[in-house]
């Protein structure tokens, strides 16, 4: 079931927690690289066209469980992992994924389901060629969210876990242990971890400077 | 009642040892007298005095829609498919099937995992993955599958609707553009899937070649040995 088998496409996607700034850089890093006239394509979590009405009204009515809440979204990111990001792959894009399965890996374990239940569920699908992680204090990134924008939805500040009934504090401990287990991944899966308290055009620097390193850019310019 | 359990871990929140009730599963193909013998068997438990709850694939309050739609349209790949019925099921099985069995009801199932496993490993689906994914279900206390004839199944299917339906002909999957042998063949290698999980998951065959009410004797027969066994252990 893992498809490992080379394509001609690059595969790099952003983690981290809400807060940290990483779509931001994923912008950025897409901008880069549309003027550098590279095949880019790039795709974001729970966005696939068919699933996403379900998903929103089962958010909307509180109808999830923590199974049906990680169901639902990997038949979101099954969507779109055939029907685009594997197509994109094959036909030698690079493919720019913010949030990719170790959102789920992080979010669905923190909501007790078996990590290796979910790890399976997803087994299909590649290890991207780089996993950015941008990482930050929790602190830092609470106060980024609580501040700017303070009306949290349910699911967002894990309310279902019944971790407390204030949902400022409910998606404080959420999203505590939702870094655990970024943080235990960057290991497992390889991450490259970004600082992401430093001033945003220093990330980028150090973003595009990485994957100049790893990816001969020329081999996806001016195809389009 | 029988111990409950699930095949592999609970799903979080589900605790399988407060569970009563029984799970019972009836499978088989459409046109093979399913929906008219749990009817039967539902009206006949009710007559016994228990409470009878029934649940079918497709029917979840979460996505059913969105499925129905998503296969009207016919774009999602085999393995969104997959998922997008995980879903499905696992919605009914903690908001209608463990309420019930809580409740202590008899859970009559219109099919079941195995109808979805089969379906998917006929789709080219790793029969690992798949199971995997609906190794969080209740083991059901009986499960009774009903085999017809291939030529009984292609006589009834026609006679009863008149057409063939797409997915059921497995007209997807592209074997065939022959509707009529593309049937055949898929339910053919429906059956040989069966075949093979019932080697693992214990279930009764139950000849559904004969007439609605002898067959509907025999699941009764069998059910009855069941409800003994649990009520004897109340």
């Amino acid at each position: 079931m893992f498809d490992q088998k080379p394509v001609p496409g690059k595969l790099i996607a952003v983690e981290g927690l809400d807060g940290s700034g990483k779509s931001t850089q994923v912008y950025l890093l897409h901008q880069w690289l549309q003027g550098l006239g590279c095949k880019v394509y790039f795709t974001e979590w729970n966005s696939s066209d068919l699933v996403r009405e379900a998903t929103k009204k089962g958010k909307k009515r509180q109808l999830l469980t923590p199974t049906t809440f990680c169901l639902i979204h990997a038949t979101d990111f099954a969507d779109r992992y055939d029907r685009q990001i594997l197509p994109m792959l094959k036909g030698g894009y690079i493919v720019l994924c913010d949030r990719y399965k170790f959102t789920s890996f992080a979010r669905d374990t923190v909501r007790g389901n078996d990590p290796g239940w979910v790890r399976e569920i997803y087994s299909y699908a590649r290890q991207p060629d780089i996993v950015f992680y941008f990482k930050l204090p929790l602190e830092t990134a609470l106060g980024r969210i609580l501040e700017g924008r303070p009306d949290l939805k349910y699911f967002e500040a894990g309310m279902d876990l019944g971790l407390s009934a204030d949902i400022n504090e409910s998606f404080r401990v959420f999203q505590s242990r939702v870094m655990s287990q970024y943080d235990l991944m960057a290991d497992e899966f390889g991450f490259t971890v970004i600082d992401a308290t430093l001033p945003i055009h220093r990330q980028q620097e150090r973003v595009r400077g990485l994957i100049t390193e790893q990816i001969d850019l020329a081999r996806f310019r001016g195809k389009v | 009642m029988l111990e409950k359990r699930c095949y592999r871990a609970s799903p979080p929140g589900v605790d399988p040892d407060r569970l009563g009730g029984l799970l019972i599963v009836v499978e088989g193909p459409d046109s093979s007298g399913r929906s008219t013998q749990i009817r039967m068997l539902s009206e006949w438990l009710e007559q016994k005095g228990f409470a009878v709850a029934q649940v079918g694939l497709k029917r979840s309050a979460l996505v059913s829609a969105e499925l129905e739609r998503a296969m009207q349209g016919n774009v999602l790949s085999p393995r969104t498919m997959s998922l997008f019925y995980a879903t499905d099921f696992y919605d009914q099985l903690e908001n209608s099937i463990v309420p019930a069995l809580r409740a202590g009801s008899i859970v009559l199932a219109d099919r079941y995992i195995f109808t979805l496993i089969a379906r998917d490993v006929v789709r080219g689906a790793n029969p690992a993955w798949v199971e995997t994914l609906y190794s969080r279900a209740l083991v059901p206390d009986a499960v009774y599958y009903l085999t017809l004839s291939p030529r009984s199944l292609v006589d009834r299917t026609l006679e009863a609707h008149g057409y063939l339906d797409y997915w059921e002909s497995g007209m997807d999957i592209g074997h065939s553009r022959d509707w009529f042998e593309s049937f055949v063949w898929y339910q053919r290698r429906i059956r040989e899937e069966f075949g093979r999980l019932q080697n693992r998951f214990r279930f009764e065959t139950i000849n559904a070649n004969r007439s609605v009410r002898t067959t509907q004797n025999d699941l009764r027969k069998r059910i009855d040995a069941v409800l003994q066994q649990a009520l004897a252990k109340l």
